[in-house]
């Protein structure tokens, strides 16, 4: 299974993936592809990232029983990989650390990131602070009204943001914004991107740099109960902690993998970031994939109660995933993520981010469907702490 | 059989002088306004004609086309009024489309390259499409006999600029420096290299864009390049005149003083 996929040398999967970038940028990217290469190979390099993953992130992260949640998803067994706990408060900071340790390597002294809810902003910051790197990360105006927070984090931690005021002032204009700021600045710059879309190779590396959820839950099911995991359960925006949970898991024919995309007011009401579940193959930022687009190709504005899935794109491994069968995307309301959001926070004393509860709502469907016997592995991909205000807001708490 | 397009290059030579090359976006500042604006360019003098096709995620393009794209999407422009425009200024001058890919990708490469034919256009410009992934491009370009037009940079190495010349035909657009579309007050000292590494593996002729907006500019670049074009000047003459027919008077003056400095020695 995994032979097919990780043997398309220039980047794609199927159909889906290669290269649509201006040919400026392809020096960079052909650098980078190469210094990818070199370092997965490179015994000194994983042993400085898997420093890093001890020391400062705080890998392993550790697995988590919810047997007061399961009791709401048909009393199936459902374990949480707590990505939540990492150093930064979640996945985003496993793909940082390795991209920025490539970014000295290729001599380069200056990153640029784009950021929707300011985790992957956040995690930049602090991968650039620790390593004597300039940062600047590009965020849709909206986004820095909606995460003020995260944005003082960013300036906290040395960062420039830069609020990004064309187009939907979103995610998905921040990142046109940064591929502007990289090929004009691309001799000195390193374009540190958040999640598995844009050209080859970032869905490869990046997918690379989070497989480590998933090699570590899989080998921690094995432990904790001598057997792999029925179902691996992840949310979907851009996708990357979902290949990160999903990847290791690709060659275990049994083990169901289903990602959660964002459904916001539902599908019918076009309100949605369910890329792969609502929209259709097109090319978005350098790669081809599924699209949120209308009849001449302009892409569609997404919706989502969590900005960290408010993405119209998806990276072109879940598409090609979603094609051949081996994966499944089903989309989730903001209230069922919400429903589940709740539901953590008072059966098990954990705040999930809101995008992590997508997939939680995810475990209260697929729980239902298979019952008692079923084991369930659903990646904790963030904390909730960023998510009060919007939280409090949605449940009417007042603040 | 040769394009318009080819056909004016090879003119221009035996004229000893560089082509001039005007863009503007359909649609842009309104469907009409665009047409008119593109005739006094033709009228002032300029010899080609860029359409750009409005996009949602322009990330090659600087803040004046990113502007003038939202109008024009704003305005609701999408394949039809770009054929439209096409079609009455292929009347006049050589002219090309230039498109980010996604929209040929949803409109179909085939029916798409089959319909700029069909109402005279001379080619395609599309500044983020890979060789790597022009496979059915190139074939159909060749069935529905349009030029293929990819830009190159100045990072672009020895080479891939042979293979991506060799996938090309009518011109090489040679983007003069690292950045996004957008005035400058001098243009890189890159373009003229740019254009010698062209030449050393290519035959075909070369124009030079981004941040070309002044007629020293192109009498400057008219000296070393087959080819001078200009947008976002343009564009910025429409958007800073209180009226349509102000802003087309001031676009047909721009043509006739960028025109003016084409001629070598």
């Amino acid at each position: 299974m995994s032979q097919p996929i990780d043997s398309s040398i220039i980047g794609h999967f199927g159909p889906y993936g290669g290269r649509f970038v201006p040919e400026a940028l392809i020096g960079a990217l052909d650098e980078l592809a190469l210094a990818h290469e070199v370092a997965l190979g490179d015994p000194e390099f994983q042993a400085e990232l898997a420093e890093l993953h001890r020391s400062y992130t705080g890998r392993p992260s550790i697995i988590t029983e919810v047997k007061r949640f399961a009791e709401h998803a048909g009393g199936a067994r459902i374990l949480l990989k707590r990505e939540d706990l990492n150093h930064t408060g979640s996945h985003k900071i496993n793909n940082v650390l390795g991209q920025a340790l490539l970014t000295k390597r290729m001599g380069k002294k200056r990153i640029i990131a784009e950021t929707g809810a300011g985790q992957h902003g956040v995690a930049s910051a602090t991968a650039a602070a620790l390593m004597g790197l300039e940062c600047v990360v590009y965020m849709g105006e909206e986004d820095t009204k909606r995460q003020s927070l995260n944005v003082a984090r960013m300036k906290l931690l040395g960062a420039e943001v830069i609020p990004v005021t064309q187009g939907s002032k979103t995610l998905k204009d921040a990142i046109n914004e940064a591929m502007r700021d990289w090929v004009t600045n691309v001799e000195t710059t390193h374009y540190l991107l958040g999640t598995v879309a844009g050209p080859h190779p970032f869905p490869t590396m990046v997918r690379d740099f989070q497989r480590i959820i998933g090699v570590e839950a899989r080998e921690q099911c094995l432990e904790l109960m001598g057997r792999l995991p029925d179902v691996v359960l992840a949310c979907v925006g851009g996708g990357s902690n979902a290949i990160g949970i999903f990847h290791p898991f690709l060659d275990d024919a049994d083990v169901r993998l289903v990602g959660f995309e964002a459904g916001g007011s539902g599908i019918e009401t076009g309100l949605h970031a369910a890329t792969i579940s609502g929209g259709s193959p097109g090319v978005l930022h350098g790669t081809r994939s599924y699209v949120l687009q209308d009849a001449n190709g302009q892409t569609v504005e997404s919706h989502s109660i969590s900005a960290g899935l408010d993405y119209p794109g998806v990276g072109p491994e879940h598409a090609y995933l979603h094609d051949i069968g081996r994966a499944e995307y089903r989309a989730i309301t903001d209230a069922q993520a919400m429903h589940a959001f709740a539901l953590l926070c008072k059966t098990e004393g954990i705040i999930p981010a809101i995008e992590s509860a997508h997939a939680l709502a995810g475990a209260l469907q697929i729980g239902n469907e298979l019952g008692p016997d079923a084991v369930l592995l659903v990646n904790l991909s963030g904390r909730g702490d960023k998510d009060v205000q919007t939280a409090a807001d949605y449940f009417g708490i007042p603040l | 059989m040769s394009t318009p397009l080819e056909e004016l290059f090879i003119q221009a030579r035996a004229e000893n002088r560089a082509v001039l090359i005007g863009y503007l976006p359909a649609g842009f500042p309104t469907q009409e306004g665009c047409i008119a604006a593109l005739t006094a360019m033709v009228e002032g003098g300029v010899d080609a004609i860029e359409i750009g096709f409005p996009y949602s995620d322009p990330v090659m393009d600087g803040p004046v086309i990113q502007a003038a794209a939202d109008t024009s999407l704003r305005n609701g422009t999408g394949a039809k009024e770009v054929f439209e425009t096409l079609e009455a200024i292929a009347k006049i001058a050589p002219t090309v489309v230039m498109t980010y890919w996604n929209p040929i990708e949803r409109y179909g490469v085939d029916r798409f390259l089959a319909q700029i034919h069909r109402v005279g256009g001379s080619g395609v410009i599309t500044p983020d499409l890979t060789i790597e992934e022009s496979e059915n491009w190139i074939m159909a370009s060749k069935a529905h006999d349009t030029n293929r037009i990819y830009v190159v940079a100045p990072s672009t190495g020895e080479e891939r600029l042979r293979r991506v010349t060799d996938a090309t035909s009518g011109f090489v657009y040679a983007a003069s420096l690292m950045g996004v579309t957008g005035t400058r007050t001098s243009v890189s000292s890159g373009a003229r290299d740019l254009v010698a590494r062209v030449r050393s593996v290519s035959e075909l002729p070369v124009a030079v864009g981004l941040g070309v907006s002044t007629p020293d500019q192109a009498h400057e670049v008219a000296q070393y390049a087959d080819g001078v074009i200009v947008g976002s000047a343009f564009i910025r003459l429409l958007q800073e005149s209180s009226s349509l027919a102000e802003g087309v008077e001031k676009v047909r003056e721009l043509a006739r003083e960028l025109s003016k400095g084409l001629h070598r020695p």
